[in-house]
């Protein structure tokens, strides 16, 4: 076996101010300090991103797509949660 | 649910064309291939590297140095996105590297030639990243969601590849009888590789009718291959130079370039580790893990101290 690639961690750039970190991949390192310039070199050669955040990929806790029905069907029925479901009488402004 | 149940719900998720995750469940087998084809493309990436940097102490120009370490540069990261994709499917980098430099594990044929002169370097990222683009394009409407936006992302950055060799060979070609010259030498060297590297024809490709099912593949190898001879054919014209097909010609009906036969024999046999180059890739591969070992022990033992450290202070 090679030797030791380090800790796997997921990268989230964000490519603007103002506006949220978005997941990149991922890279390998030994700690965070590393896996920041890694993860620059890998995926902002063309200035794609004003901030990186590196997680270690075993602390990302997810949905499975199996329960994903029955995990989010609390939604479905509440569509009152949308102001289209309201009705409004005809002229109403900034409603 | 049942295997057969599962596998039904799959197929119709891939046929209504959606993509699919990372953690989802799938057929052992998808995700074999998948592992199977993202990282040889890795591989290749890497190993892709070693014709190119042969150059770098001898480019003509300043700008043309950088370009090429940029462009090399952009190979290794190329390399990474695929890794990360496909340690999606479950596997380890570690892994994957021990594949390519035991020898286990495949890569581009292509990467087995060598760059003899200077003009290699254009005809490399017009041919081999121009067939490349077409090949990733096509692949960045698969299936699986981490490999299709991985070749996104490799789309974008292979277009500037793409241009920087076309450049460098139409100047050469527009410059002494020598140049021209080398530049012909390069075309005709690299073209038939290029053909070939984007896999077996129709008729003999093994692993098609599986990965076409799954949409992994989109479109088969002679599709592709055709796609990438109809936008290469008026390009070499341009530049002066002269594909080195006798049988080529163009068919008014279909609207498409036809070529001559393509020899396989050549191909297995790079494939089967037969080629000029295979055996210094290798070693070339297998070097530069071992001499970065130290490397990377040292930034765990520095890890491991800050840590403690911190653990100290704490």
């Amino acid at each position: 076996m090679s030797t030791d690639q380090g800790m796997l961690w997921e990268v989230f750039v964000q490519a603007k101010p103002g506006i949220p970190h978005k997941h990149a991949g991922s890279v390998h390192a030994p700690d965070a300090e590393m896996a920041l310039k890694s993860a620059r070199d890998v995926y902002t050669r063309r200035r794609e991103g004003t901030s990186i955040w590196v997680v270690p990929a075993n602390m990302i806790s997810a949905t499975t797509e199996q329960d994903a029905d029955s995990f989010f069907d609390p939604a479905d029925d509440k569509v009152y949660r949308h102001p289209t479901f309201y009705t409004i009488p005809e002229g109403v402004k900034y409603l | 649910m049942d295997i057969a149940e599962k596998e039904k719900q799959f197929q119709d998720k891939i046929d209504s064309g959606q993509k699919i995750e990372a953690k989802e469940w799938v057929p052992e087998n998808y995700r074999k291939q998948l592992i199977r084809m993202i990282s040889q493309h890795a591989h290749s990436e890497i190993v892709g590297m070693l014709p190119e940097g042969n150059w770098i102490t001898r480019a003509p120009s300043l700008r043309r140095k950088a370009v090429l370490l940029a462009k090399i540069q952009d190979e290794a990261g190329h390399g990474l996105y695929l890794y990360s994709a496909a340690e999606t499917l479950g596997v380890e980098r570690g892994e994957l590297i021990d594949q390519l430099i035991t020898g286990k594990a495949k890569y581009s044929s292509i990467f087995n030639y060598p760059t003899l002169t200077w003009a290699d370097i254009g005809a490399i990222g017009w041919l081999v990243d121009g067939a490349a683009i077409v090949n990733q394009t096509m692949l960045a409407r698969g299936s699986y969601g981490p490999y299709s936006r991985a070749m996104v992302r490799i789309c974008k950055e292979e277009s500037f590849h793409n241009r920087q060799g076309y450049e460098l060979l139409y100047d050469l070609a527009q410059g002494t009888p020598e140049q021209k010259a080398m530049a012909q030498d390069a075309l005709n060297r690299w073209w038939w590789p290029s053909i070939q590297m984007l896999g077996p024809s129709d008729a003999d490709s093994k692993n098609s009718g599986e990965t076409m099912r799954w949409r992994i593949k989109v479109e088969s190898n002679d599709t592709v291959r055709q796609r990438f001879i109809d936008r290469t054919v008026p390009q070499a014209e341009a530049a002066g130079l002269t594909i080195p097909d006798p049988d080529l010609k163009f068919n008014e009906e279909t609207g498409h370039w036809e070529i001559g036969e393509i020899d396989w024999t050549e191909f297995y046999q790079v494939i089967k580790g037969y080629g000029p180059c295979n055996k210094k890739r290798l070693r070339a591969r297998q070097e530069a893990e071992h001499e970065g070992e130290w490397v990377r022990e040292a930034a765990k033992v520095y890890a491991e101290k800050q840590a403690a450290k911190k653990t100290k202070a704490a």
